[in-house]
């Protein structure tokens, strides 16, 4: 058993305080006025403009539109900020949890027999679903309601023909993005990974206290086989609605499985930053070195995946050139430059090198530093999918991303390693454990 | 000179696994295994040298991305420049997305290919090349361990090799250029 140790649990209580004070004070710096934004512009320019070419672009725009059009645009992008840095790392940490769960189904769909000793990591990732998933619910209706200005087609005023920011596309796509079924489409996925989650975890655990025939395990591989269908549409829809409507009048038809590989893989990598973790800490001491091997493989394996998708995105809307396609990539490569082709490097290239040689994946500080590599990559990946529609040119990583990081960084840690202590490391009663303790490679 | 070498045949691969670490363990000099498919984990059993075949591999793949940048520089830039969907051709960094599925083709091309090619040379292998296992059966279904006897106890090591596992032993004597 498990016992979560006291530093570990102050740890991330401190964490969830530091990053909710950091959030209160992100939302209460927020500027109020046209004034205080020409103010805080101001100040900015007395600094010596040391913030990097987006701060540049954004004072040469604002030349160039002279009246108050310009600070007013930018009064709403700040006041976005909070929610959307809010929303990118609520977001962040639900999607490992959720790619732990696909990955848990998959090893009982495919009757994998190399990784039932990871079994109670997986399902101790997944706890975190209920509480994330909770808070993501209550974020995503406030902003399917437009409490907050993240989504555009929230506002009323885009349906109204006589408004001044009526929009005929999104009027359009009405009968889908609006807050209604937004929030009911939410419940649905959320409903059904919530209730796949409890009953594999469930049969597992009935399944170690009466191994008599498999009874349980053969349940477990109905419903897991049957979650991965429910899966993989709801997934995409997903992807649609909670990030893809962020720009509502692009669209791209790869994009589920965009997201699905950014989060299948962040969910592979935690698996293995927690297994080294409680390795190093004495625990499961049945996990050898074939199993890190294995989960630096798929890390690599999926990162390449991801770049597939991510690129085979780019080159067709590069290619063909259409302006209502391009016009997503124009902004990420004009405004987001470092932060596009920076989380590249850190999804692609980094791990393409670090991890191809086969001893590199047993070396645990490899797989590790490549692991965190690869988790602040994705990161970046979600806040490049959500920040230009939300906040523009007035990008910065400041206090509210950060302490958003922070915050649900705690309560991840918090949740997960108290799910740990509920059962034993060991899910003793699976019928291919025998296999996955001998299993080398 | 003839020299003797002792054959034990194996019909299943755990079995195996099991007889090459007993034999290696009372310092036996394996001389080579002959099996029906790849066996995970017998070239760590038998001790031999890690293969250095992934590493050509990666080389050939940095030569298969060198070619393919060579090349698309040249057809599409230097040699015929053309107007294409709007990108005209002048500047290879500009154009570079369209090339980038050659270059991992190319990559990839290169990798397989020169590593397969490698490997033959490095197993002296060529089309109609006289087969060098020394029973057919490790054709189809058994796996054959040949042992060398050297100046060891022939009866001792037998004996050894039947508490094994194998199921049938003979002692050959080898002629050298006997392949």
């Amino acid at each position: 058993m498990y016992t979560l140790s006291n530093r570990l649990r102050l740890f991330s209580i401190i964490l969830m305080v530091v990053g909710l004070v950091g959030l209160i004070i992100g939302f209460a710096d927020r500027p109020g006025s046209i004034e205080e934004v020409k103010e805080m512009m101001a100040a900015h320019d007395a600094h010596g403009g040391g913030h990097g070419e987006a701060q540049a672009a954004g004072h040469g725009a604002e030349d160039a539109h002279g009246g108050d059009a310009h600070y007013e645009h930018v009064l709403h992008q700040l006041q976005n900020k909070p929610w959307a840095s809010l929303y990118v790392a609520a977001f962040f940490f639900f999607m490992i949890a959720l790619g732990v769960l696909a990955f848990y189904a998959i090893q009982f769909a495919s009757q994998a027999g190399w990784s039932p000793v990871l079994f109670r990591v997986m399902e101790a990732i997944t706890a975190y679903l209920v509480p994330g998933g909770l808070i993501l619910f209550v974020i995503l209706a406030l902003s399917g309601f437009h409490v907050n200005h993240l989504f555009v087609w929230a506002n009323p005023d885009v349906l109204d023909v006589t408004s001044k920011d009526y929009d005929a596309l999104i009027t359009g796509k009405a009968s889908w993005l609006n807050g209604t079924g937004f929030i009911i489409r939410a419940a649905i996925f959320m409903g059904g990974w919530l209730l796949y989650r409890h009953f594999a975890v469930k049969y597992s655990r009935k399944q170690d206290e009466d191994s008599e025939g498999n009874k349980w395990y053969k349940k477990s591989f109905k419903i897991s086989a049957g979650f991965l269908v429910f899966f993989i549409y709801t997934e995409s829809m997903m992807s649609w609605d909670w990030i893809m409507s962020f720009d509502p009048h692009w669209f791209s038809t790869l994009f589920g499985w965009y997201v699905f590989a950014s989060l299948f893989v962040s969910g592979i990598t935690t698996i293995a930053l927690m297994t080294i973790y409680l390795k190093s800490k004495g625990y499961m001491e049945f996990v050898n070195d074939s199993h890190i091997h294995d989960l630096a493989k798929f890390m690599f394996g999926i990162s390449i995946f991801w770049t597939y998708l991510w690129f085979s995105q780019f080159m067709l809307i590069w290619y063909s050139n259409i302006p209502e396609e391009v016009t997503y990539f124009i902004t990420r490569i004009e405004d987001y430059k470092l932060p596009f082709f920076g989380m590249v490097v850190m999804n692609f290239v980094f791990p393409l090198l670090v991890l191809m040689n086969s001893d590199f994946k047993r070396v645990n500080w490899f797989v590790v530093m490549a692991g965190i590599v690869i988790l602040c990559g994705h990161y970046i990946d979600i806040y490049n999918m959500v920040m230009p529609a939300t906040v523009g040119k007035s990008w910065f990583i400041g206090i509210s991303e950060i302490s958003a990081v922070l915050l649900f960084l705690g309560l991840f840690l918090f949740v997960v390693f108290r799910a740990l202590t509920k059962a034993p490391l060991l899910a003793k009663g699976n019928p291919y454990l025998e296999e996955s303790k001998h299993f080398h490679y | 000179m003839a020299s003797k070498v002792i054959h034990a045949l194996y019909i299943d691969d755990d079995v195996l696994m099991d007889a090459v670490k007993k034999v290696r363990a009372e310092h036996y000099h394996i001389e080579e295994v002959f099996c029906p498919f790849p066996v995970h984990g017998l070239d760590k059993a038998m001790g031999l040298p890690h293969t250095r075949l992934a590493i050509t591999s990666f080389m050939y793949g940095c030569v298969g991305l060198i070619v393919a940048i060579l090349m698309m520089n040249f057809i599409m830039i230097e040699d015929w420049p053309q107007n294409i969907g709007g990108k005209p051709s002048f500047s290879y960094i500009e154009n570079m997305p369209a090339f980038v599925p050659i270059m991992f083709e190319l990559t990839v091309f290169f990798a397989a290919h020169l590593m397969v090619i490698t490997f033959y040379m490095r197993s002296r292998l060529w089309p109609f090349k006289q087969a060098e296992n020394p029973d057919v059966r490790t054709t189809d279904d058994h796996f054959l361990m040949e042992v060398d006897a050297g100046n060891h106890d022939v009866d001792q090591l037998t004996s050894l090799l039947s508490d094994t596992g194998a199921v049938e032993i003979k002692v050959i004597d080898k002629e050298d250029d006997n392949h």
